[in-house]
């Protein structure tokens, strides 16, 4: 796939003229059509139990909240071990090169709620720095335990951009008489940029799915405020509204991300 | 004659003694003899896989010989140790390549200013302004803004020769710069590098043209099997080669 990809740089515009297409309606029209009037329909037919529900929405907005601060610092933590992991990677040290690919493998090969359960124990609940205890919460163990994984994932995502990236631009790089840290950073990362971006993306969406696992180790994020909402009303009715409630929220916050990628590819595409 | 009275007189800008090199128990070049002076324009011919790609990129630093001198101007290329010398080096040289190579993330101008604003700290409009007037010297003035993609192979060579001028330098290693190109966009590359060497640009061109290295060329090396069999200038070369192999490979190519 990556030879396929550097090939097609070189293919001249016509050929890459199609991707550029646009759907003449976006598929966010009918998604936010569909979800709305079924909300509608709900809050006609259910009035007390959608009534319910937006008496307990601070709690579940609340919930949320930590579900994407978890996500984006996961996402972030995991960005830049994984560069620094997968740069290593490529290594021609073998010193350097084989702990990285060790890494690399362990947390790939781990599934996420085990490595959940296991920061969450492996971590003290306080940290001494000289005569300071500083606090070591629950949800900073999940933010570790999911960055962990992430980084693996990227660190691959990232090694295999490098090395799609021909060695001939390294050497008219070098012919211009830049330094190699100079090519990295004005010529290869720049087009590696745009082949991470997409699984970049997506491992996002992944990670802030995976941050509902945070509700197994006692951090109160969306699903564990709806479990305590559902079980407080305890009223069936009620218990699936608040779940189709979190779906819909998820899908709310994920389903554009994976468009705003669409949107950045096309963007990056050097026509 | 007096064509040639002028010649002695230059300097020499490249000289290669005895370079030797191999890739594993591939032995590449065998001990290659070769001196560019000032001014000239040098063709290198020969079969492919006969060590010309490899000999021009000993030049730049981007290979270093197992045994042998290079040395361009006063620099001792074979002895270089450090990234920053080679850089150095690299600076005086322009390299233009047989895949083109420019950057496909950048645009045209993006491609020509990079360097003189990152390596040589020009100001980016004066870098601007230059690079303007160099893609207008090869006719690609209305293409500063395009991506390397919109281009034909011809207009992106094109490019990389601009790229390569822009760092002003004193001389450009050219490596079979119109093998990938179609035949209707051969003529206008050959016609950027004939006016290059024209206006007096040291040139050492790789090269398959055979008809182009004999008008253009001062001197035309042939090498076969990572030797020179022999050099001299584009008339004795083509018209009255010395040696049966140079002989045997000018006339495979007249049929």
């Amino acid at each position: 796939m990556a030879t396929d990809e550097a090939l097609a740089l070189e293919t001249p515009r016509e050929s890459r003229a199609l991707p550029r297409a646009r759907p003449t309606l976006s598929p966010i029209v009918p998604w936010a059509v569909g979800i709305a009037l079924t909300w509608l329909a709900l809050a006609h037919f259910h009035r007390d139990s959608v009534a319910m529900l937006w008496h307990w929405a601070p709690h579940l907005a609340l919930g949320l909240r930590m579900n994407v601060l978890i996500s984006v610092l996961a996402i972030g933590i995991g960005t830049v071990l994984g560069a620094v992991v997968g740069a290593l990677e490529l290594s021609r040290c073998r010193w350097i090169k084989a702990p990285a690919r060790g890494y690399v493998h362990a947390f790939r090969n781990a599934p996420m709620l085990v490595l959940l359960f296991f920061t969450t124990y492996v971590f003290p609940f306080e940290i001494h720095v000289g005569s300071l205890y500083l606090p070591f919460p629950d949800w900073i163990k999940v933010t570790v335990g999911l960055a962990l994984p992430a980084s693996a994932y990227i660190a691959e995502v990232f090694r295999g951009a490098l090395l799609s990236i021909t060695s001939a631009q390294w050497e008219a790089a070098a012919s211009l008489g830049l330094s190699r840290s100079q090519s990295l950073r004005w010529v290869i990362l720049p087009q590696c940029f745009k082949r991470v971006l997409p699984p970049w993306m997506n491992l996002y969406a992944m990670i802030t799915m995976s941050t509902t696992l945070a509700s197994l180790v006692g951090v109160t994020e969306l699903l564990e405020s709806a479990r305590n909402a559902t079980n407080t009303v305890n009223r069936t009715d009620f218990t699936i509204l608040v779940y189709l409630a979190v779906l819909t929220l998820f899908f709310l916050y994920c389903y554009p991300i994976t468009r705003f990628t669409a949107r950045l590819e096309r963007k990056y595409a050097f026509h | 004659m007096s064509e040639s009275d002028k010649s002695q007189e230059r300097q020499t800008l490249v000289q290669l003694r005895n370079v030797h090199l191999s890739f594993g128990a591939n032995h590449v070049l065998k001990g290659i003899d070769l001196k560019v002076r000032k001014g000239d324009a040098v063709s290198i011919i020969g079969p492919s896989g006969s060590g010309k790609s490899t000999l021009l990129r000993c030049i730049n630093g981007l290979l270093t010989p197992e045994r042998g001198e290079v040395v361009v101007g006063d620099t001792p290329v074979h002895a270089l140790k450090s990234e920053a010398e080679r850089i150095a080096l690299r600076k005086r040289i322009g390299f233009v390549f047989q895949q083109y190579n420019l950057f496909p993330h950048l645009t045209v101008l993006q491609n020509v200013v990079l360097a003189p604003i990152r390596i040589l700290g020009m100001e980016r409009a004066s870098a601007e302004r230059e690079a303007r007037e160099l893609l207008a010297r090869v006719c690609l003035a209305d293409k500063d803004e395009a991506y390397p993609g919109q281009l034909s192979g011809g207009q992106q060579q094109r490019v990389a020769i601009a790229r390569a001028l822009a760092m002003h330098p004193e001389l450009v290693l050219f490596d079979e710069v119109t093998s990938a190109l179609d035949p209707e966009t051969v003529g206008e590359v050959l016609s950027v590098i004939r006016q290059l060497v024209e206006d007096g640009m040291t040139s050492l061109l790789v090269t398959h043209e055979m008809r182009f290295a004999e008008e253009v060329s001062h001197e035309v090396v042939f090498t076969e099997g990572g030797e020179i069999v022999e050099h001299g200038t584009p008339r004795d070369i083509f018209h009255a080669p010395r040696n049966p192999r140079t002989n045997a490979f000018i006339n495979a190519l007249r049929n």
